[in-house]
């Protein structure tokens, strides 16, 4: 299980780092980033998915 | 050192402006009749309760038209306000507030517009919006907490004693202008000043132009000042960095840098200061949400988020940049859309019960600080303060109501908040 930002499509709302802050982080810009390479626990899944869930420009992707 | 309070000597006051405001147009003014074919932002009843009217347009059109200020529209639906606010291609940003007067002399043209990078288009605008990003990335404006803590403990230490107080003019509108002077290098005690600026760029917006118009010449020798004096004195502030930043090897147009000050002014201001009087105001009608939120400190963050999608302040412009027929609506070059990001916020095809304020809603993808390119800079900066704004107001006020005696005044325009709170905190 896999999280990743498409830095196309986010646009540094700000809201993935602030829900999920050990998956997430952000650039000196204040855009998104995943920490590491995005491997998710079960736990860790579930917050990507609320963060998911919240991001106002759909930037966030989860491989299952 | 230039004088630069000086200026606001010719400043309108408050009851010029009132009375420039019924001279000219108020009292003129015709009464909407229908909302789906001649809206207007700034009628009374839109200013004193839009959302029913909102909900209303979504079902029944749901992108409204109006032949005032000289034809625009307003989409209502999320999907249609995110098509867009993401369309720079058939919309352009050059001018973001409505007004009855589209170009006014001497506005600086597109790609740029008036107050980059808000009023610029591609690419320009990501030339303008990444020399202001790193200002308000996530790490500089944490660094702010400790000074907003402190100023609003100030301003709410003033109102020890006292059993009533507005919660608008004593509170709520110290907060933004005391953070943004001190980013922007002005001097801390013209902030009460600023406030005539935002009320004549955000709120006179119906205004003929040869009126509206002079009414910016004070701001625009405030800024000049501002300029003279840090050229003379640079510091390390974002006024001196907009003078001193090159960009491919060389310095911004004087317009740009003047164009992003009056933006990072404005914007910041009676935005983030409407935010915070809007959940004071909403805690001061929801007693069982005040007392939950004393309760259970620890929901503060989703409950930020809720105040920003339910009363979201910020509503945008885009004009059409060529004839284009969007969803049905044959618009014409030059058209107004009024981007309605608080209607989109109340869309119950996106949110989940959407005409009700949810404390404690986990999902809440709203678009309160805009979608796209244009995302408010200054988000970062917004949430901190309406956070820190409204901890220390419930570490000294755990019960609060509205005074019954003096009436709640919610601005109009684009903008929307309420100005006057009149509280009963004793």
């Amino acid at each position: 299980m896999k999280v990743s930002i498409d830095a196309d499509i986010c646009q540094g709302q700000g809201r993935c780092f602030s829900i999920a802050p050990r998956i997430f982080t952000f650039d000196d810009l204040g855009n998104g980033v995943v920490i590491a390479d995005g491997t998710l626990t079960d736990q860790g899944l579930e917050l990507a998915r609320l963060a998911q869930s919240n991001c106002p420009e759909h930037a966030i992707f989860i491989e299952e | 050192m230039v004088r630069a309070t000086s200026h606001f000597a010719y400043s309108p006051n408050d009851a010029e402006i009132r009375q420039v405001t019924q001279g000219g147009q108020l009292t003129d003014r015709e009464p909407v009749r229908d909302f789906a074919i001649d809206w207007d932002h700034t009628d009374p009843q839109w200013v004193a309760d839009p959302y029913p009217i909102w909900d209303d347009l979504r079902e029944r059109c749901p992108i409204a038209h109006t032949d005032r200020y000289g034809s625009g529209w307003f989409p209502t639906t999320h999907d249609a306000v995110s098509a867009i606010a993401n369309d720079t291609e058939h919309f352009t940003s050059r001018m973001v507030v409505v007004t009855k007067n589209r170009f006014p002399p001497g506005a600086p043209p597109a790609p740029m517009g008036g107050a980059p990078p808000i009023t610029s288009d591609p690419p320009f605008h990501a030339v303008a919006r990444r020399l202001l990003l790193p200002a308000f990335a996530p790490e500089p404006v944490n660094a702010l907490e400790p000074q907003i803590r402190a100023l609003c403990q100030k301003h709410l230490d003033a109102l020890v004693g006292r059993d009533t107080i507005d919660a608008g003019h004593e509170y709520a509108q110290f907060i933004p202008p005391g953070v943004i002077a001190r980013m922007l290098g002005f001097p801390p005690e013209d902030e009460d000043q600023f406030r005539d600026f935002v009320h004549v760029v955000l709120d006179l917006v119906d205004l003929e132009p040869e009126i509206r118009g002079p009414l910016f010449w004070p701001i625009n020798a405030y800024f000049s000042a501002q300029i003279e004096d840090h050229l003379r004195n640079p510091r390390d502030d974002l006024t001196t960095f907009l003078l001193n930043v090159e960009v491919d090897g060389k310095k911004l147009a004087p317009e740009h840098v003047r164009g992003s000050m009056v933006l990072i002014l404005v914007a910041g201001i009676d935005t983030t200061w409407s935010a915070i009087g809007s959940s004071i105001w909403h805690l001061a009608t929801h007693r069982e949400d005040l007392e939950r939120l004393v309760d259970e400190p620890e929901l503060m963050e989703v409950a930020v988020e809720e105040f920003l999608r339910f009363y979201a302040p910020v509503t945008m412009a885009r004009l059409v940049k060529d004839d284009y027929e969007f969803r049905g609506c044959p618009m014409k070059k030059d058209d107004w859309i009024l981007l309605g990001f608080p209607a989109a916020n109340r869309d119950p095809a996106v949110f989940a019960k959407a005409d009700e304020f949810i404390i404690d809603r986990e999902v809440n993808r709203h678009a309160a600080f805009g979608l796209g390119i244009h995302r408010c800079v200054g988000s970062n900066l917004a949430r901190l303060e309406l956070r820190v704004a409204l901890e220390e107001f419930l570490k000294r006020y755990q019960k609060f109501e509205l005074d019954p005696s003096s009436d709640v005044t919610w601005a109009p325009g684009q903008v929307r908040g309420p100005r006057a709170i009149p509280l009963r905190v004793g």
